[in-house]
């Protein structure tokens, strides 16, 4: 759509502009102020310079939440993105069955956060909960209290459990899109169904499935309540996500100075892959 | 399902129909054929599979907490049982005559009313801007509200206590409601932005020549237009304040305290009271679960947006 160039639609943006610039502005200033200077309480603060931003670059605790979280955030959606896509694939597209599994499939979406931990805290534990219970039955040494590799395990079904949805919705949206002419003409081509899924489905879904990739990728890379729900962090720093561990040292320490910086490098590094997404996302949107 | 036994079909059929492709008419006679073959059900006995296994997946740890929710804790503790064998309300009671725990619901439906109306109000003119005009600095300050979708909540936590303590907020509904516009508003403004694209301009110029103002043009003519629209919208920001514990919990105490922070207060200090656990949990998920079924024929289309 051709767009008139007025510059007076500045006053229908400024009460968004004031709202969001209270609740976004204002607080990132505060970080900014906090990283730059150090106190020793009583509101007396010291210039600090960079200092907090090297301590933080050279320490091992930080980069090491950042691998385990960019880890957590590959494994799901090298799981989540081909499930969702083989699920949406199965679905109906017609009839009583579409209500139904659009919203028992949704219903994991609207779940707040700490109870999706709380769920998968229960349904894991080894003496009432149905998976630890049932896994311990079958002969598994599972117990994601004490063993680190069971915590992952159990914090990777959970993210599956919460999110593959996500993808279902947004892929299913793609297809149920593709008009029936496509599938018309791959009949009379006698195409096979992976040369269908190939040539026509892969391709209408990619502009949801590059938002999918990228929602999730974001989304578990801030991800905070439900493994701090269902590990605490633990057992030892071994699910110790970034937002964990600035949390951690934001309010359970109240180290602001070194908090403030690592918010910083962590803010920097989602706007370096907003801006990705958003570039990504426009061009699309004007080639196609 | 349609098209997935269509290629199931062509698949079989695949020389056959490439031979009677001469015309028009066979094709479409041969969609006939495939439809009426689907009909009597050969080739897709199974495609219900995969959705039904899927959800068998989602449903079991739900069922696990609603189960949990009708035993007693001597029953959860005790022998190990995939259904109640003596169901009890007493863990709902507990809930619903407790102020302590009632009120958590309560404020939690208080923040996230305000935030939802606070968040489309204000997002409904500045999306209209977005997809009518072009300004100055348009583009930056669109992308400048996306990275706020983006922003990691747990960076936002501390400063957030800290200026809402400065103005006397703390621990008030309004608090958390402005706080969760700072990914609301953004998501709003761009659900919305993609249906009122969708509007031809031509609506409103013929408007304007039939002598409407902007603010009744706005609410007479252009928002029953884009009802479904403030609908998805409403249903996103709704979910994503009703959803969110790290923001909510940091700026309340006690008199606006979500439910999902009393949750977790619970659980630590009165020792492991599983059953009122459970069924506080399984009330968290009826609002949710309410919402999805009113604005079911919307989801997908918010979805097709790709703007969530």
């Amino acid at each position: 759509m051709e767009k008139t160039w007025n510059n007076k639609a500045w006053f229908l943006v400024l009460p968004v502009l004031v709202l969001v610039a209270f609740s976004a502005v204002i607080p990132l200033m505060t970080v900014v102020n906090y990283s730059v200077q150090d106190t020793f309480g009583n509101n007396v603060f010291f210039w600090a310079g960079t200092e907090w931003f090297e301590e933080l670059l050279s320490s091992d605790r930080f980069w090491q939440a950042m691998v385990r979280n960019l880890v957590f955030s590959f494994i799901i959606l090298a799981i989540e993105i081909p499930l969702g896509i083989f699920i949406a694939l199965n679905m109906p597209k017609k009839g009583w069955g579409v209500p139904v599994c659009l919203v028992l499939m949704a219903l994991p979406l609207l779940i707040p956060w700490n109870v999706v931990g709380t769920i998968w805290q229960v349904f894991g534990r080894v003496d009432i909960g149905l998976l630890g219970y049932s896994l311990r039955s079958l002969g598994f040494d599972y117990n994601y209290v004490n063993d680190p590799y069971d915590a992952w395990v159990t914090v990777i079904l959970m993210d599956i459990w919460h999110w593959t949805s996500l993808v279902v919705l947004l892929c299913y949206a793609g297809l149920v899109s593709i008009p029936d002419a496509y599938y018309q003409a791959a009949k009379i081509d006698g195409a096979s169904r992976w040369a269908i899924f190939r040539y026509i489905q892969l391709p209408k879904m990619q502009r949801v499935l590059l938002i999918a990739v990228l929602l999730r990728f974001m989304d578990s890379f801030m991800i905070y309540t439900e493994p701090f729900v269902v590990t605490g962090g633990g057992p030892g720093n071994s699910t110790t996500f970034l937002s964990i561990d600035l949390v951690k040292i934001a309010i359970g320490q109240f180290d602001l100075g070194p908090a403030a910086a690592m918010s910083i490098v962590y803010f920097l590094i989602v706007l370096m892959m907003s801006w990705v997404f958003y570039t990504v996302m426009t061009n699309y949107d004007s080639g196609v | 399902m349609a098209r997935l036994d269509e290629t199931a079909a062509d698949r079989r059929n695949g020389p056959f129909m490439r031979q009677s492709q001469s015309s028009a008419e066979t094709q479409i006679a041969n969609a006939t054929l495939a439809r009426k073959m689907r009909r009597r059900g050969e080739e897709s006995r199974f495609w219900w599979l995969v959705p039904t296994i899927y959800i068998i997946f989602l449903m079991l740890p739900i069922y696990w907490l609603v189960n949990m929710s009708f035993k007693t804790n001597q029953e959860i503790l005790g022998a190990f049982s995939p259904w109640p064998k003596n169901p009890t309300i007493a863990n709902y009671m507990v809930i619903f005559t407790d102020p302590s725990w009632y009120k958590g619901y309560i404020n939690s439906i208080i923040y996230v009313v305000m935030n939802t109306v606070i968040s489309v109000a204000v997002a409904l003119p500045a999306a209209y801007a977005f997809s009518r005009y072009r300004f100055l600095g348009d583009k930056h300050l669109f992308f400048w509200l996306l990275t706020n979708r983006m922003a990691p909540p747990a960076v936002f936590a501390l400063p957030f206590f800290q200026l809402y303590s400065a103005f006397g907020l703390i621990d008030t509904h309004i608090a958390v409601a402005l706080a969760h516009c700072l990914f609301n508003v953004p998501l709003a403004v761009w659900i919305l932005e993609g249906f009122m694209s969708g509007v031809p301009k031509e609506i409103d110029e013929t408007a304007y020549i039939d002598g409407y103002s902007f603010p009744r043009f706005f609410v007479k003519i252009f928002m029953p237009l884009i009802a479904s629209g403030i609908g998805v919208a409403a249903f996103f920001t709704f979910m994503f304040s009703w959803v969110e514990l790290l923001l909510a919990r940091t700026l309340t105490t006690t008199d606006a305290k979500p439910i999902a922070a009393v949750m977790t207060r619970t659980v630590s200090a009165a020792g492991m009271d599983w059953g009122v656990l459970a069924a506080a949990g399984v009330l968290t998920i009826i609002p949710g679960a309410l919402v999805i079924w009113f604005v079911r024929n919307y989801i997908a289309k918010g979805f097709a947006l790709g703007r969530v």
